[in-house]
């Protein structure tokens, strides 16, 4: 009934071991973004910190949840929520980071 | 063929609206997905917020944030990407028909979840006798008193999101234990074939996603001010 031991005739089944590498390498990153954290680097600090997240985020999402092997609407459909959410995050920022600029009246 | 009997409970589980299996599958992953995206803008707008009120207010968020227990967050951290692996390990054996497989790898998923809300708890214990927690008790010391550096109203703001994002988290991950100890159940009466395990597929995507949550949340309560006590 089934193909190769790492699939099935319905579906792509994902080798375990490429699950292992995925949760090696998340671990590792919590560990290096736990150790940035302890180091003086300025502004770099949260950069890092948030780069690192990201990348974990990637994993999970093209591995654990299969975005990789998955049809292609899901992929632009998960694209386009993160456009939204960049929206969300833009707009209100534009109000919020230029309410200092404003001269009323030729105050 | 037919006559197995995989294939028969398939069958009762394939719903006559839908051309295919594989089409009913696609269908019921995107619209998990599609539901998953609404939460991505349910959390969105706490992040928002969050990003708005630590530009207004840096300081008193960095001086909330050195409150937390790093290690703590990181165990935290650990457990979940572990939780994460078996449930991604537990789909794979659904996937496969391994039906006893998926059910332990779905009970240690159920273990890491625990784990993780336990440790939650002894976290969340350590603030509210440290009156972190934002009302009434609030209480927040602030350097040289007659001279503040800044206002605690405003790291009770953090506090708040503080409480407000890790709860909804742990409410999240509460629902996710709900939902994983509903598939031991099913799994274990024999309810998903490799051609039929749409509800482990979808929990497990929930699952990852709560982790994916935490993964921003880590960062951005716990790490980013540690070296900032300005």
């Amino acid at each position: 009934m089934h193909g190769t031991p790492q699939d099935n005739e319905y579906t792509h089944v994902v080798p375990a071991k490429i699950y292992v590498g995925i949760w090696a390498a998340l671990m590792a990153f919590t560990l290096i973004t736990v150790q940035a954290s302890f180091a003086e680097l300025g502004p770099f600090n949260i950069v890092i910190a948030l780069l690192i997240a990201t990348i974990k985020g990637t994993l999970v999402v093209l591995f654990f949840m299969h975005l990789r092997y998955s049809p292609k609407l899901t992929m632009v459909a998960v694209i386009a929520s993160v456009f939204w959410l960049g929206i969300l995050f833009a707009l209100t920022m534009t109000d919020y980071l230029s309410r200092s600029w404003a001269t009323y009246g030729g105050h | 063929m037919a006559t197995s009997p995989d294939i028969e409970i398939a069958e009762h589980a394939f719903q006559h609206h839908f051309g295919s299996m594989e089409q009913q599958r696609e269908t019921a992953t995107f619209g998990m997905w599609m539901f998953l995206l609404t939460e991505i803008m349910f959390f969105g707008g706490l992040f928002c917020s969050y990003l708005v009120y630590r530009r207004s207010y840096y300081q008193a968020f960095v001086e909330g944030s050195q409150k937390m227990n790093i290690i703590l967050g990181a165990v935290n951290t650990a457990v979940l990407i572990c939780s994460s692996l078996t449930m991604a390990m537990g789909v794979r054996a659904a996937q496969l028909g391994q039906r006893k497989l998926m059910v332990i790898l779905l009970l240690v998923t159920i273990l890491f979840g625990f784990g993780f809300l336990g440790i939650k708890a002894v976290e969340y214990h350590e603030h509210w006798t440290n009156h972190e927690f934002p009302g009434p008790n609030f209480h927040f010391e602030t350097g040289d008193p007659a001279h503040p550096a800044t206002d605690p109203q405003h790291t009770e703001i953090y506090f708040s999101l503080y409480w407000a994002m890790t709860g909804l988290h742990a409410l999240h991950m509460v629902i996710g234990v709900g939902l994983v100890t509903w598939l031991v159940v099913a799994g274990m009466r024999g309810a998903f074939t490799p051609e039929y395990y749409n509800p482990v597929e979808n929990v497990g995507l929930y699952w990852h996603f709560v982790d994916l949550v935490w993964i921003y949340l880590f960062p951005l309560l716990y790490l980013i001010s540690h070296k900032h006590a300005g």
